[in-house]
This record gives structure tokens, C-alpha cells and sequence, in this order.
């Protein structure tokens, strides 16, 4: 078993024989040509030749990829018509009286040259498409094929495969592609994203490895050739849910989440970080629910400044385009340390300086976090959450810090929108006094993680005491039917964003109480919206 | 004599698509059309010219036309670079 690894383009797993393919390096050879007329008339049919294989080249992506895969075959058409380009074939074939696959290689060198010593990044990437079309020339020239014969499906692993011969490939003979070179803003990667074929970029088979068994991991970026059996169960039974995923997908995405009788659920993904997005995006939620804002602090060697934070929540707003996105304020402490807190070390944690205690305790810090988050609200809908609330006079404490928070901006002539702000509703205390609570804030999110583990005076981490653990307990559901009760006759809305809102086996139960969202792991969303659609609120 | 500046408000400036599809609509007239940016000019029909002036979001570029349908060209010329770029 070997392993290798690549920048990934498609996240996603194939399973099957390496394809190696070489390509056909036709050898341009410089010869005299006496007919000078004659050369120019077999190159004028030639591009026409090739203008006719991209033509059909240009049906068959615009069928397949659709009009934007299809532009860059459009483009490779408008350069082989450019007359720069032609003039300098022309007057190489005149003026050395050569061959006109010299003149197409020499020009296509220079030009390719050009495009390479651009600044632009963009520009950079032009050169290829040069190479690729006098390729294209010089094999119409010369009639040499270099066709790719695939009998079963494979992975196919190249150099580089140009935009043209990828769309040349037999898709239904292809599980995914390895090339040696290329980027991952290259034709071939927006083709292959197109086409939702995972690929990997900057690995470097060889003949050798023609035939190999190998495994593609998109979402980690690895290549594994010739795996053990276990490691290839292992993998099919991750494609397997792949696939299940994918078919849900299809049937479920883009529609918003209902139950049976109609009554819509807000059906929300939590985030740990901005590279969640993008999961949030492939599963369709609906918003994001809960972005445990504390990935900043833990990754940091210092405390994150207000720019920094401002730029990661700004990123989040304008990636979720409009759609929610619930911030809960710093929630460190307990298991969850940043040395530079300088912490004091407790006796017992989960009960200590944690979260919003340590806002409270440090305004600066806390004020710091706020003023990010408002000035990043002008990009998007931004919701703020605050955690580990057990006091009516902690959320008015929080709204006076957040008032002045807001003084300041406005007094600096910074921007900012006025958003919604809710609890956590993660201790016994907080449920007890939720009615009271209700009247302070737009919403509340239930966090079932501590709030079991505060409610049945447990340790889930303590497997002696599993006997014991129920997370089903009676007393849990009823705190949670509490809280939503309490919100409701207050009209704000109450979610559920802890582990318990992804569990099916209580789906029915949260919707029948009355729970109007829930904010999952992002791969739970599809699940849970079909599931959601089998429910009547009150059978 | 007929000729229009024009600021690029694409994100990656001139690039391919736009570029051919410029080249393509100058083709269709007999006038002489050049772009300018920084005193270098390229012929608008030319795309590989055109594209290795580099032009970039936010740069500032000269289109001129000059011959019997410069009128018409001109017109023609930047609506699609309004529509484009």
C-alpha cells in the first residue's frame, strides 16, 4: 500500500484501476518545404479541421457541462482564428520555408511564452490554452491520434490533461483523474468540478502504476495505490453513504424544510470554523444555526484582534449570502483553554470561569468580540448568542455592554445593523427561569450537551458512569418542552442546536413540542429535512 | 475619428470570453478599431493582442475607431463593453 497526496478538487471518493496515460508527444521535426503555397493550403485545411473537432467538441460540453464549461472551448475556437497567431504562422512557413507544424509549434512557444510572463495570474493560465490549440493543430497536421481507449472505469492519471481532452473523455469510463501538474483554478479543475468528478492535482504516476488498484480520498486530498483489503472496505462503505448522500441530495435540496402538514422548520448546521462553510453550502441548510466562535481564540497564540474576527465573520456572512448566522459569543473555559487567558487552574471547571462568565469578568475582551460582530453585520443576517447563561442580570449586563458597543460605532460613523440576539439555554437555571429570560431576547437556543450533562449531574466524558447516562431522560425532554413553552408565550422563536437536535429517534418529538429550529452537523440536514417531512405536528 | 474611455468593472478584467467576443463584433466592421491602455494599443479584432495588454479591473482603457462605419462601430463597440466588462 502506498499513499500520496494531492490538492484536491472535488470532494468526494472513487474506487478503481489506474489509467495511465501518455500522452502521444508528437515530435515536431523542422523540415524544408519547397511549395510554400502548397504548405500554407494543407495548414488552411488542417485549422479547419480543428476548428471542426472543437465545434463538436463545444456541442458535446455545452450538453454536458453546460454554457460555462463550454466557454473555454469557445475561446480555444476564437484564438485559432486569431490573426496575430495565424499571421505568425504564415510568415514562419514563408520566411524559413518550413513545415507548418514547425511554424504551429513555434508560434504556439512564443505565444504561450508571452502569456506565462504576464503578472496576472489569470493571464498565466492563458498559456496552456495556446499550447493546447497548437497541439490540436499539429495533430490535425500530422493525423496522429491520441485517443484514450478505457474499457472499464478508471482513474485516469496524466501530466496534465488539457481542456479539450477532457471533455473529450468517455465520462461514463471515468471515476475521477490524478495529473502531475495543473491548479486548482485550471480548465481542467472547473470541468471536473462541473462534471463532479473528484480529482487530485500534483501527483506524479507513472507507466508503472497502469493497472494499479487505487482509492481517491477527495475530501483529504490522498491517493492510495494498491490498498489492503481492510482499508478498501473501509472506503466503499464510506462511498456507499457518499452515494446514499448524494441521492438525497438530489431529491431534497433546494426545498425548505416542512413537516406533513405544512408548518415550517428552521432546519440550521453548526460551524467551528470558516472551512465549514463550504459544508453548510453542499447540504443546503438553511442557515447556520450555531458558529462556535472560539476556533479563534483556540488557534490563536494571542487574543484574535477585532479585524481578524471582523474578517472571519464578514467571510461567513457574505459566503452564506443573506441567509442566518447565529455567532455565539467566546465559550472557552472548562475543557477548552487558551494559554493566554492565563486561567487559573480549577478544581472543577465545568462549573468555573467559562464563556460568557469570563466575558462578564472582562468586558474588554468580550466588547472586543461584540464590535467585530456588529461591523461584520452590514455583510449579511447576523445573529448573536451568548453562552452559559444562569442570570436575568447577565443578558441585561450583556445589553448594556452591547448598547455602548454600539455608541462607540455609531459615534466612529461605523456601520453597523441591529441584530437579533438570543441565549444559550444550557443550565437548569436558565430553563427555570426562562419566562423571564423570554422577555429579554429575540430567541433561544437550546444546548443539549451541557444541559444534559448539568441536568443528570453527569460526565459524558466518565465511562464508569455510563450506566447511569441516558440522553433521553425524561427530565431532559421536560426541560426543553419548558424552555419552548416559556419562549412561545413570550413570541420569540426556540431552537435546538446540541448533539440531541441531529437525534431521529426524537425528531418527532421536538416538532410536536413546538421547537421551530434545529442546527446540526452539516450532514445531518438532508436527513433530517426528509425526516421532517414524514412528521405531523400534532398526530 | 470616434472614440470612448471605459473603466473594466470585471472582476479579472479583459479576459478570454469577453475578449473574443469583442474581436468577434469588431470583425463585423471595416473601420480600423484599436484599444489603448498605457500608450500600448492593440487592434480590438486581435484577442490575443488585446488580452496581453493586461488589462485589469479597475483600468482605465481607450477604444478607437477610425474608418467609414466609425460611427456605427463605436456605438456597437461599447454597448458590449458595457454588457461584458
Amino acid at each position: 500500500m502506498e499513499q500520496y497526496t494531492g490538492k484536491s478538487i472535488f470532494n468526494a471518493i472513487a474506487i478503481g484501476p489506474i489509467y495511465f496515460y501518455q500522452k502521444a508527444q508528437a515530435t515536431v521535426v523542422r523540415k524544408h518545404v519547397d511549395d510554400i503555397e502548397a504548405e500554407k493550403t494543407r495548414f488552411a485545411s488542417a485549422k479547419d479541421a480543428a476548428l471542426k473537432e472543437l465545434q463538436i467538441l463545444y456541442d458535446k460540453a455545452i450538453a454536458e457541462v453546460g454554457e460555462s464549461g463550454a466557454g473555454i472551448i469557445e475561446v480555444h475556437m476564437m484564438m485559432m482564428e486569431d490573426d496575430d497567431y495565424l499571421d505568425s504562422i504564415g510568415n514562419i512557413i514563408s520566411n524559413q520555408e518550413v513545415n507548418a507544424e514547425y511554424a504551429v509549434a513555434t508560434t504556439g512557444d512564443n505565444f504561450a511564452k508571452m502569456f506565462a510572463a504576464m503578472e496576472d495570474e489569470y493571464m498565466q493560465s492563458k498559456a496552456s490554452d495556446v499550447l493546447d490549440i497548437s497541439e490540436r493543430l499539429i495533430q490535425a497536421l500530422s493525423g496522429t491520434e491520441t485517443e484514450m481507449k478505457m474499457e472499464q472505469p478508471v482513474i485516469l492519471a496524466t501530466q496534465d490533461l488539457a481542456p479539450s481532452e477532457t471533455v473529450q473523455l468517455d465520462k461514463s469510463k471515468l471515476l475521477a483523474f490524478i495529473t502531475e501538474y495543473g491548479s486548482t483554478n485550471s480548465h481542467t479543475a472547473i470541468l471536473a468540478r462541473n462534471m463532479g468528478i473528484p480529482a487530485l492535482i500534483g501527483i506524479g504516476l507513472t507507466s508503472k502504476d497502469h493497472g494499479k488498484m487505487a482509492i481517491i480520498d477527495g475530501a483529504n486530498g490522498i491517493l492510495i495505490l494498491e490498498p489492503t483489503m481492510e482499508v478498501l472496505r473501509d472506503y466503499q462503505e464510506k462511498k456507499a453513504k457518499e452515494e446514499q448522500q448524494k441521492h438525497l441530495l438530489q431529491e431534497m435540496k433546494g426545498k425548505t424544510t416542512l413537516t406533513r402538514d405544512g408548518k415550517e422548520i428552521c432546519l440550521y448546521a453548526n460551524i467551528g470554523n470558516v472551512g465549514d462553510v463550504a459544508g453548510v453550502l453542499a447540504n443546503d441548510a438553511g442557515g447556520i444555526g450555531l458558529f462556535r466562535s472560539e476556533f479563534l481564540y483556540l488557534e490563536a497564540r494571542d487574543y484574535p484582534t477585532e479585524e481578524e474576527q471582523f474578517r472571519t465573520y464578514k467571510t461567513v456572512a457574505e459566503n452564506m449570502a443573506g441567509k442566518k448566522v447565529i455567532i455565539r459569543t467566546l465559550d472557552i473555559g472548562a475543557d477548552k483553554q487558551a494559554d493566554y487567558f492565563k486561567l487559573k487552574k480549577e478544581e472543577n471547571p465545568a462549573m468555573g470561569l467559562r464563556a460568557i462568565r469570563i466575558c462578564l469578568s472582562r468586558p474588554e475582551i468580550f466588547k472586543t468580540q461584540l464590535r467585530a460582530i456588529l461591523r461584520a453585520s452590514m455583510f449579511g443576517t447576523i445573529a448573536i448568542m451568548f453562552p452559559m447563561i444562569t442570570s436575568v442580570w447577565e443578558i441585561k449586563k450583556i445589553k448594556e455592554i452591547l448598547a455602548e458597543v454600539k455608541a462607540e460605532l455609531s459615534e466612529a460613523k461605523i456601520p453597523y445593523k441591529d441584530v437579533e440576539i438570543g441565549v444559550m439555554i444550557e443550565t437548569p437555571a436558565a430553563v427555570m427561569i426562562s419566562d423571564l429570560l423570554a422577555k429579554e431576547v429575540d430567541f433561544f437556543s437550546i444546548g443539549t450537551n451541557d444541559l444534559t450533562q448539568y441536568t443528570l449531574a453527569i460526565d459524558r466524558q466518565n465511562q464508569n458512569l455510563e450506566m447511569f447516562y441516558d440522553a433521553h431522560h425524561e427530565a431532559l425532554l421536560r426541560m426543553i418542552e419548558m424552555t419552548v413553552n416559556n419562549g412561545h408565550r413570550e413570541n420569540i422563536w426556540v431552537g435546538i442546536c446540541g448533539e440531541l437536535a441531529a437525534d431521529q429517534e426524537l425528531t418527532e418529538r421536538f416538532i410536536r413540542m413546538g421547537v421551530d429550529e434545529l442546527s446540526v452537523s452539516p450532514a445531518y440536514v438532508l436527513p433530517l429535512r426528509k425526516l421532517i417531512g414524514e412528521i405531523e405536528t400534532n398526530g | 475619428m470616434r472614440e470612448f474611455s471605459y473603466t473594466i468593472t470585471d472582476e479579472i478584467g479583459i479576459h478570454a470570453r469577453p475578449a473574443g467576443t469583442i474581436a468577434k463584433k469588431a470583425k463585423e466592421f471595416a473601420s480600423t478599431i484599436t484599444i489603448t491602455k498605457d500608450g500600448k494599443t492593440a487592434e480590438l479584432k486581435k484577442l490575443m493582442a488585446v488580452m496581453a495588454l493586461g488589462i485589469k479591473q479597475g483600468d482605465t482603457a481607450t477604444v478607437t475607431a477610425n474608418g467609414e462605419d466609425e460611427e456605427i462601430a463605436i456605438w456597437a463597440i461599447e454597448k458590449l463593453f458595457q454588457a461584458e466588462l
